[in-house]
């Protein structure tokens, strides 16, 4: 247990911070897949051939490519690409990015190819009915769309989002390979230190499980709360 | 764009790929048998028994395969008493740590599938058994497993397209799977956009391959024709 206190002595504050971390990473990362998913849900419902192309293409590639491989291609080609925009601006030093911005830019794109899945399937399942009578009082499309259509879309999209939101704070766990201290990089650093793995990975495992039944409350409180009235 | 490294690396990849579909079909295999028989636990009245089950599968389900991997492979070793049995044999190997953790993977989400697919046989279709005269076990092997694996087959699907997914993340351990070579090559010459493309070709292949047999699975055993 010694192992575990707070402290210069033991691994607990390094712990607690690391789990901090995670979650900064699983939210940040959640934020930037709902951003992504607003842009490719409409091209996947658009009626235009070419624009649904382009949404499916980003959902097929992302669900069927190992998430491990997505953040080695960021890790590896992040920087490299930034210095290629800064060198048409003429600027050569080398830039080194953040490990916090590319892991969770990695993570947000994989999050917002299963958060467009998610609100694709929300959105058609929305009556009809409801677009035709948004259209027929002439309420514009904007309105229409965050006034009638979201609040009732997110209602049928809550429970699958939370599955997006399991997968994303599990996914988080990968980052650890470029070295951002999250909670399976500092286990790793404990266990190399202390010659004692086993005990510091099933922590980790544990601290992993608490986020995982902890998240799970807190969104069938969401559920209650947007499924009123139904 | 190296069009040459892509010529290059794509036999080295496609060699690493049979390690991953190695990898796969191995934990796909024991993770079917345990996933059966923990989904049989699960319906099991007795609650011991059930919640033994569920707990399983809440485990597996909660924490990343990372995670299981490493306790697997770096945390067991720690074991002085494993070290003796014969089961070092096995657990030294990165390649059955890897088998090991997947198929317990793979066993928890397989459970959950199945178990839900057996709720959902209508208790019309066991009691028209029951009423014909037709033994218990006969009725669950004949009847309710049939129905089972047919009303699991998409969310089987998508099952087996995530443990591909998954079996990358056995380059953690060391093993030159194809995302492992995959790491390598771009390490080594730091071009990743190509070799993402070949790589991730390649995965998209196989997802590919995966997607339409359990389409034409689904179209063979729907229950309308």
């Amino acid at each position: 247990m010694e192992l575990l206190a707070f402290g210069k002595t033991g691994w607990g504050d390094e712990l607690f911070y690391a789990t901090l971390m995670t979650i900064a990473v699983s939210v940040t990362a959640m934020f930037i897949g709902f951003f992504f998913a607003l842009i490719f849900t409409p091209l996947k419902l658009s009626k235009f051939k070419s624009l649904n192309l382009i949404g499916n293409f980003y959902t097929t590639v992302i669900r069927g490519v190992p998430e491990l491989l997505v953040i080695y291609l960021f890790f590896f080609g992040g920087s490299g690409a930034i210095m290629y925009v800064a060198s048409i601006f003429g600027y050569f030093e080398y830039i080194e990015i953040n490990a916090f911005i590319t892991g969770s830019m990695a993570i947000g794109i994989i999050s917002g190819a299963y958060s467009t899945e998610v609100f694709r399937g929300a959105i058609q399942s929305i009556d009809k009915g409801q677009f035709e009578a948004a259209k027929v009082l002439g309420i514009n499309k904007f309105t229409q769309f965050y006034k009638i259509i979201l609040p009732q879309m997110l209602r049928l999209a809550i429970p699958n989002l939370s599955n997006v939101w399991q997968i994303t704070l599990k996914d988080t766990s990968l980052i650890s390979v470029t070295g951002l201290v999250e909670i399976m990089r500092q286990s790793y650093i404990a266990a190399g230190s202390t010659r004692d793995p086993l005990f510091f990975y099933c922590f980790a495992a544990i601290l992993y499980l608490m986020l995982t039944y902890i998240s799970m409350k807190i969104i069938n409180r969401l559920e209650i709360k947007y499924s009123r009235g139904y | 764009m190296d069009f040459d490294l892509m010529f290059t690396s794509f036999p080295k990849l496609l060699g690493a790929t049979v390690v991953t579909l190695k990898l796969l079909s191995a934990s796909l295999f024991f993770g079917l048998i345990i996933g059966l028989f923990f989904a049989i636990l699960r319906l099991n009245k007795n609650i011991f028994i059930n919640k033994f089950s569920y707990g399983y599968s809440y485990l597996f389900r909660g924490t990343p395969l990372l995670v299981q991997i490493f306790i697997i492979y770096f945390g067991l070793g720690q074991i002085e008493y494993l070290r003796a049995t014969f089961l070092w044999v096995i657990l030294k190997e990165p390649y059955w740590c890897a088998i090991i953790a997947f198929t317990l993977n793979t066993g928890a989400y397989t459970s959950e599938i199945l178990r839900s697919a057996f709720q959902t046989i209508k208790p019309g279709i066991i009691e028209a058994g029951k009423s014909l005269g037709i033994p218990s076990k006969i009725i669950f092997y004949k009847i309710q497993i049939p129905i089972a694996i047919r009303q699991s087959l998409p969310a089987y699907g998508n099952e087996i397209i995530l443990m591909m997914k998954g079996t990358s993340l056995a380059s953690t351990v060391t093993l030159m799977d194809l995302t492992g070579v995959a790491k390598y090559i771009i390490s080594t010459t730091f071009k990743p956009i190509e070799v993402f493309i070949v790589a991730g070709g390649i995965y998209l292949f196989m997802t590919f391959i995966i997607h339409n047999v359990i389409k034409f699975l689904e179209k063979k055993y729907s229950f309308n024709s």
